[in-house]
Formats: structure tokens, C-alpha cells, sequence
């Protein structure tokens, strides 16, 4: 597999941080979620040559709408009757259903300007977060006048004590396994894309397509179809995102609640250099830096770094996963190089 | 009696040279206008669709004229209402005037936003050291400094670009959250007031700007519409203008005449950080006088529509400030009088970028031949993502 250089780095991390505050794990992996699948999204959408800096639009959407989606659904069928395992209920699979549809209609929106109108892919982005902004804000604010009842959001796996009380390892697999439903299959989802963008065809293709079109055409690989496909797949995923944020994260919808989670899931893809599990290597150090971040506030040890962290103010770490995406990016330590057609339309051959 | 009079020559030259100038003038607006159009229809559309949301109503087909009537009176109606119009479109001058200079030269600047923060703060700052002094010294003061800090938050990626390639849309982004974070630790720490209950700036003093016209029309108004010439002049009529203009039109061909496209980047986006810096100074010293610690603004992500729609002219940015001014302004009233929340104008917003990014299909749509597309400024953007230094 393809070198991950912050692997290490973000296990040295843990380390460290289980070390001094061990409850912020669980936090951490609970904050990263949302950013992996943002930058999953940008991982498979940029692979295949397309940028799109419309993700945080698209989380936001889809936090909506299945936010939306659940009160039209308990309006209809009633609340329902969990299952004793995540609480899964008719309205909240049709809310997650509804919010990933919606992500890949505004991704295919994103990939018609950008793929067969090739406008710029910018300002299509640009489109997608204005237009989510104003959308969902404009909705909100006429819906919750009538304080409407939701569907309510998963419960967590409920992980037995034995294990989350194992020595060394148990702290880790209540991190990683407390979580609900989306949280839990986005890693298994990010693990699996690894896998396909690496090891398949389809992950050949992709990669073939984002690196240069004109070569992987010449060999019959569908380019235009392939891009749009892989768009559209990577808004779905996005959306997942935003579904997690108003059904698993809390369990309604906030005005403006993506909050800036779509772009620090770019940085993640760029310092994870365009890998799914770098991605996530990535995600996870940035969720850890605001989970210690807001951990010192509330308890900083009481020993001379104890102090020093709590000199430092808090918002240092609100900035941190930003500027070491552009440390990263100006190449000062590693460089990290995107797909050689990223961001660049495709005119076919025989067209020209 | 004689004959009607046939036009002499010179008489056709200069109807042909009007209606020439007219076509030419069409050709330029025709777009911007149809989006316009296109997007307040798309908007009518939403209004009625939505008001059958409350319940127990049927759908209302009158409520977006009342609502579009309302959207008028608040924004030109009155002359609060115009003036507030004004208000809100000097920091978009400002601000569309820097995105578009950076178009000019082939970049795209999404950092506006923290450019506008960060100058807000460093005037602030600024004017806590001349406190004591006059206002004749205290705002030329507190505006130089908000242009200088404006301009170093531009300069940053813009250097980043030309030394490493690094795209200035990711590094610009990126900068914004880290100017939020830094405005939000300066406003909570050395810059706040002592004993505030909530992290607050202490005021301007000295350094507000003098009302010139109306409830609350400042001198930043006028300063702002000064940028106007004063950028078409530097764009169309100097060196450094023609330098910009070849750099975004072809980095190769301008290097091989002698230009130095790295320098010419740092030095556009520096500029552009200025004028956003700028329009941040004049929000802060002419209206808020204050800043608080989860201060914000919608300005930077107007201003790249306001940019786009503007066509990175000057004149166009002018044009384009002021209708997003006079929506910002009368969207409040629009709320209130026709109960029509008042983010449809981010709506619109995103309706006209739509329609202005989808021109080929509205060319054809509406037949439209002659008229320019209005996004040729930003084609030579894309190709330089990421991975590619320029030399």
C-alpha cells in the first residue's frame, strides 16, 4: 500500500493523549467521523480529477434533510419502535436514506457543471456551500416556527463492560465501538474504499481518470462516465456526513450546523495526500487537537506542561488542522501532490 | 421645399459608433442582467412553494411581489433605506474589487473573509494607540493598519503560490478559519476589554469615522467608491495593470516578455488582501466601533459574487455591490412585512452564480449571439492546482 506518513505520527499522538487524558478518545473518534466522510468524498471525487470544495454545502444539505425527512416520516408513521441495537426506527432509515439521495443530487449537480458544462469547478463548489447556506436557513427558519417533533437519532453500540474494561486495548475498543450506526460503518466504509481505490479495477480507472484522462481514454476507459459516477458516489458519502451530524452527533438540525466540518475534511484529504485511510489518520488528529483542546479547558493536569497547555489559548487549536495543512502544502515538512488533472474539465478527443 | 435631408457621413459614423457602444455595452450586461432575472423567478418560485408550509394555509401567488415590494422599500424606499443600501455595499466594493483583481491575474481568492476580519482587527488594535490623539491622526492611522494586516493575509498565499505551487483556493480557505481563530484569541486576549463580562474590544474613540449623510452614512462609503476609479485606473492605465491583466491572460507568454509572474502573484494577492482589509477597517470604524469575539460577516462570500457577477470591472463590481447592498438592506424588511426569511438573498445568490457558471446553456437557451460569457477571466485558474510551481 501507499506510504501514509501521518500513521505514525497520529499514533504517537494517541499515545500521548491516552496517557494524560484518557476519556478523549471517545470524543475525538466521535468529532473525526463527520471530517473522514468529508474527506472521503474529496478522496474519490478528486481521484477521479474533479474538485469539490461544495462538501461542507453538501453535509449541510443532507443534515437537513434527514432532519426534515424524519419529522415528515414520524408525521406519517408514527415514531416507531426501536431495535435494541442502535435504536434503528422506519423514520430514521428513511431520514439517512433521504439525506444520502440528497448529496448525490447536489453532487450531480456539481458534476454536471463541472464534467459537461466544464465550468469552473471553484465556483461550482462555491454554488453548492451559498446555496446550502441559504436553502436550509431559509427552510429552518419557516419549519421551526411550528417546533416540530423529529425522528430522534441512533443510540450508540452498546459495548459489553468486559471489554471496555480489557487493560490496554479497552479504552481503544470503547473509542471505536461505542459510536452509532454511521459512525461505525464510515470506518468500515473508509477501509473499504482504501481496499477498491488500491486494488480494483474500478480503483485503477479512478485513478487513471484523475491522473490523465486523455491516457486512460485512449485505453477505453469511459472518462466522462466514470467521473460523473464517482461524483456523484462521493456526495453520497459526504451526505452521510451531515445525515451523522443531526441524527447521531445530536438529533436535530441547527442552522449552519456543518460548521466548517467540509472544509477541515479537505484539509484532512490533502494532509492524508488523497488516501482514504490517510484521510482518516488525518481526521483523527485534527478531531484530537479540538478534544484536547477543549479537555484542557475544562481539566488541565496540574504539572508544568499541564500549565504550558493551559497558556496556550484555545483557539490555537481550532487553527491547528489548518495550519498544518498548509505547512503541509507548501511542502516545508513532506509534500503532499494532489492528482495531476485534478480540478481540469476533459475535452474528449473526437470532440475537439 | 428641399428634399428630406440625407444624413452626411459623419452623422452615420456616429450612430454607427453609438449603436456600436450600445451592443458593446449589451454584450457585457446581457448575462449578468438575464441571471438576475432568472434567479428572482427561481426565487418567486421557492416563495410560493414555501408558503404553503405554515399551516393551514394554501399556497400564496401574490407573496412574492409582496415580498420582492418589501425587498424595494427596505432597500430604496426611504432614505434610511438607501442609505443602508450604501452601508452595506461599500465593504462589498471594497472586497468584489480585490477578488477581482486577483481574477484579472488568473486567481482565485476565497480568503476575502479572513483578509476582512483580520483588517477589522488590526484597526481596532490600531486604535488603541492613538487613543489619545485627534481623529485627523487616529483614522488614517487605524486605516493604514487595517490594510497592512488586510494585505499580509493576502500575501501569505499568494507567496505560498509562488514559491511552492500551493493553490491559493485550499491555502486561502485555510487561512480564513485561522484568521477567524486568531481575530476570536486576540478579541479574548490582549485586545479585550478589562472587566467586560463577554470578550469585547474597547471602542474606537477617536478613530470612528465622521457620519457624513444620513442616519448612518460614514465616510467609509466614500472611500470605498474613491476605489472605484482608482482600481480601473491602475488595472487599464499603468504598468502593473497590464502586468496583472498578462499574467492571468498567460503566465508562459508574460514571463517570456519580461514579466515576473511569481512577483506579480504576491504582489496581486497582497493588493487584494488590502482591499478586503480595507472594507473590514470601514465596517468597524464606521458602523460596529467594537468587536466582539464571535463577530462575523457575510461579506467575504459576497464579495465573490459580487466579483463574478461584476465581471472583475471595476464599474461591474460597482454595480453588482450595489444591488447586493440593497438586497442585504431591504431583506430585513422583507422578513418582517411579508414573512419571507431573509435568507432568500443567500438563495438569489446562489441562483445567479448558477446561472452566470451555466452560461453556454443559457446562450443557447436563449439564443443569445454576441454576448460575452461572463467567466473568461478565471479559465487559466484551474491549471495550475496544486502540484504545478510557477517559474
Amino acid at each position: 500500500m501507499t506510504d501514509i506518513p501521518v500513521l505514525g505520527f497520529v499514533i504517537q499522538f494517541f499515545g500521548f493523549l491516552i496517557d494524560q487524558l484518557p476519556f478523549i478518545a471517545h470524543a475525538a473518534v466521535a468529532v473525526a467521523i463527520p471530517i473522514a466522510l468529508a474527506a472521503l468524498c474529496g478522496v474519490i471525487s478528486e481521484r477521479s480529477g474533479v474538485v469539490n470544495i461544495g462538501l461542507e454545502g453538501i453535509m449541510l444539505t443532507a443534515a437537513f434533510v434527514a432532519w426534515i425527512t424524519g419529522v415528515v416520516a414520524v408525521g406519517f408513521l408514527g415514531p416507531g419502535e426501536p431495535t435494541a441495537i442502535f435504536g434503528l426506527t422506519v423514520p430514521l432509515l428513511l431520514a439517512v436514506t433521504a439525506a444520502v439521495l440528497s448529496g448525490m443530487v447536489l453532487a450531480a449537480l456539481h458534476a454536471w457543471l463541472s464534467i459537461s458544462i466544464r465550468a469552473d469547478q471553484i465556483i461550482s463548489g462555491v454554488i453548492l456551500n451559498i446555496a446550502a447556506l441559504g436553502l436550509t436557513g431559509y427552510l429552518n427558519t419557516i419549519i421551526s416556527k411550528q417546533s416540530p417533533h423529529g425522528a430522534g437519532g441512533f443510540q450508540a453500540l452498546d459495548v459489553p463492560k468486559f471489554l471496555t474494561d480489557l487493560p490496554f486495548v479497552g479504552w481503544l475498543i470503547n473509542a471505536i465501538f461505542d459510536q452509532g450506526p454511521i459512525a461505525l460503518s464510515a470506518i468500515v466504509l473508509i477501509i473499504v474504499a482504501q481496499i477498491l481505490l488500491f486494488r480494483t479495477r474500478w480503483g485503477l480507472r479512478t485513478r487513471a481518470v484523475g491522473e490523465h484522462p486523455r491516457a486512460a481514454e485512449t485505453v477505453g476507459i469511459n472518462v466522462i462516465g466514470l467521473r460523473y459516477r464517482n461524483v456523484i458516489l462521493a456526495g453520497g458519502i459526504a451526505a452521510l456526513g451531515g445525515a451523522y451530524l443531526s441524527m447521531e452527533l445530536t438529533t436535530s438540525f441547527q442552522a449552519g450546523m456543518s460548521a466548517g466540518r467540509g472544509f477541515i475534511g479537505l484539509a484532512a484529504m490533502i494532509v492524508g495526500r488523497w488516501t482514504p485511510i490517510g484521510a482518516l489518520g488525518a481526521a483523527l488528529l485534527f478531531a484530537s487537537s479540538s478534544a484536547i483542546g477543549r479537555a484542557i479547558g475544562f481539566a488541565a493536569p496540574n504539572n508544568d506542561m499541564g500549565r504550558f497547555l493551559d497558556s496556550i489559548p484555545p483557539q490555537f487549536y481550532d487553527a491547528l488542522p489548518y495550519l498544518v495543512t498548509i505547512i503541509i502544502l507548501a511542502g516545508v515538512i513532506g509534500r503532499s501532490i494532489p492528482p495531476a488533472a485534478d480540478g481540469q474539465p476533459y475535452e474528449r478527443e473526437s470532440a475537439a | 421645399m428641399s428634399e428630406p435631408q440625407q444624413p452626411t457621413r459623419t452623422q452615420n459614423a456616429a450612430v454607427r459608433l453609438v449603436m456600436n457602444a450600445g451592443s458593446q455595452i449589451w454584450s457585457q450586461l446581457a448575462l449578468p442582467l438575464l441571471a438576475i432575472v432568472l434567479a428572482l423567478v427561481a426565487g418567486a418560485v421557492v416563495i410560493i412553494l414555501t408558503s404553503a408550509l405554515s399551516p393551514g394555509k394554501p399556497m400564496d401567488f401574490g407573496l412574492p411581489l409582496r415580498a420582492y415590494g418589501a425587498l424595494l422599500e427596505g432597500s430604496l424606499g426611504s432614505e434610511n433605506g438607501r442609505v443602508s443600501t450604501l452601508v452595506q455595499a461599500a465593504p462589498l466594493i471594497l472586497a468584489g474589487l480585490g477578488i477581482g483583481l486577483g481574477f484579472k491575474a488568473g486567481l482565485f481568492n476565497i480568503g476575502a473573509q479572513g483578509q476582512f476580519l483580520l483588517g477589522a482587527v488590526a484597526c481596532v488594535a490600531a486604535s488603541q494607540l492613538v487613543k489619545d490623539s485627534d481623529a485627523l491622526i487616529a483614522i488614517p492611522v487605524a486605516y493604514v493598519a487595517g490594510a497592512l494586516v488586510g494585505a499580509l493575509w493576502g500575501f501569505i498565499p499568494g507567496f505560498l503560490k509562488a514559491v511552492s505551487g500551493a493553490h491559493e483556493v485550499v491555502t486561502t480557505i485555510m487561512l480564513n478559519f485561522i484568521g477567524l481563530a486568531l481575530m476570536s484569541a486576540l478579541i479574548s486576549g490582549p485586545l479585550r476589554l478589562p472587566k467586560s463580562p463577554q470578550p469585547v474590544t474597547p471602542n474606537v474613540g477617536d478613530a470612528a469615522l465622521p457620519i457624513l449623510f444620513g442616519r448612518d452614512g460614514h465616510l467609509g462609503i466614500v472611500i470605498a467608491f474613491l476605489f472605484v476609479p482608482l482600481v480601473w485606473f491602475v488595472l487599464y492605465r499603468t504598468t502593473l495593470g497590464f502586468e496583472i491583466r498578462a499574467v492571468g491572460a498567460n503566465p508562459d507568454a508574460s514571463r517570456y516578455a519580461g514579466m515576473k509572474p511569481r512577483r506579480l502573484i504576491a504582489l496581486t494577492m497582497s493588493l487584494a488582501g488590502m482591499l478586503a482589509g480595507l472594507a473590514g477597517t470601514g465596517n468597524i470604524l464606521g458602523i460596529n466601533h467594537q468587536m466582539n469575539a464571535t463577530f462575523s460577516t457575510t461579506v467575504g462570500f459576497d464579495a465573490i459574487t459580487v466579483a463574478l457577477l461584476g465581471r472583475s470591472h471595476p464599474v461591474g463590481v460597482m454595480l453588482a455591490a450595489l444591488l447586493f447592498g440593497a438586497m442585504r438592506a431591504g431583506a430585513g424588511l422583507m422578513q418582517i412585512q411579508a414573512g419571507v426569511p431573509a435568507q432568500l438573498v443567500d438563495l438569489l445568490q446562489a441562483v445567479i452564480l448558477l446561472f452566470l457558471v451555466a452560461s453556454p446553456v443559457i446562450r443557447r437557451v436563449f439564443r443569445l449571439r454576441g454576448v460575452k460569457s461572463s467567466l473568461g477571466t478565471t479559465e487559466t485558474m484551474a491549471k495550475t492546482y496544486g502540484s504545478e510551481a510557477i517559474r
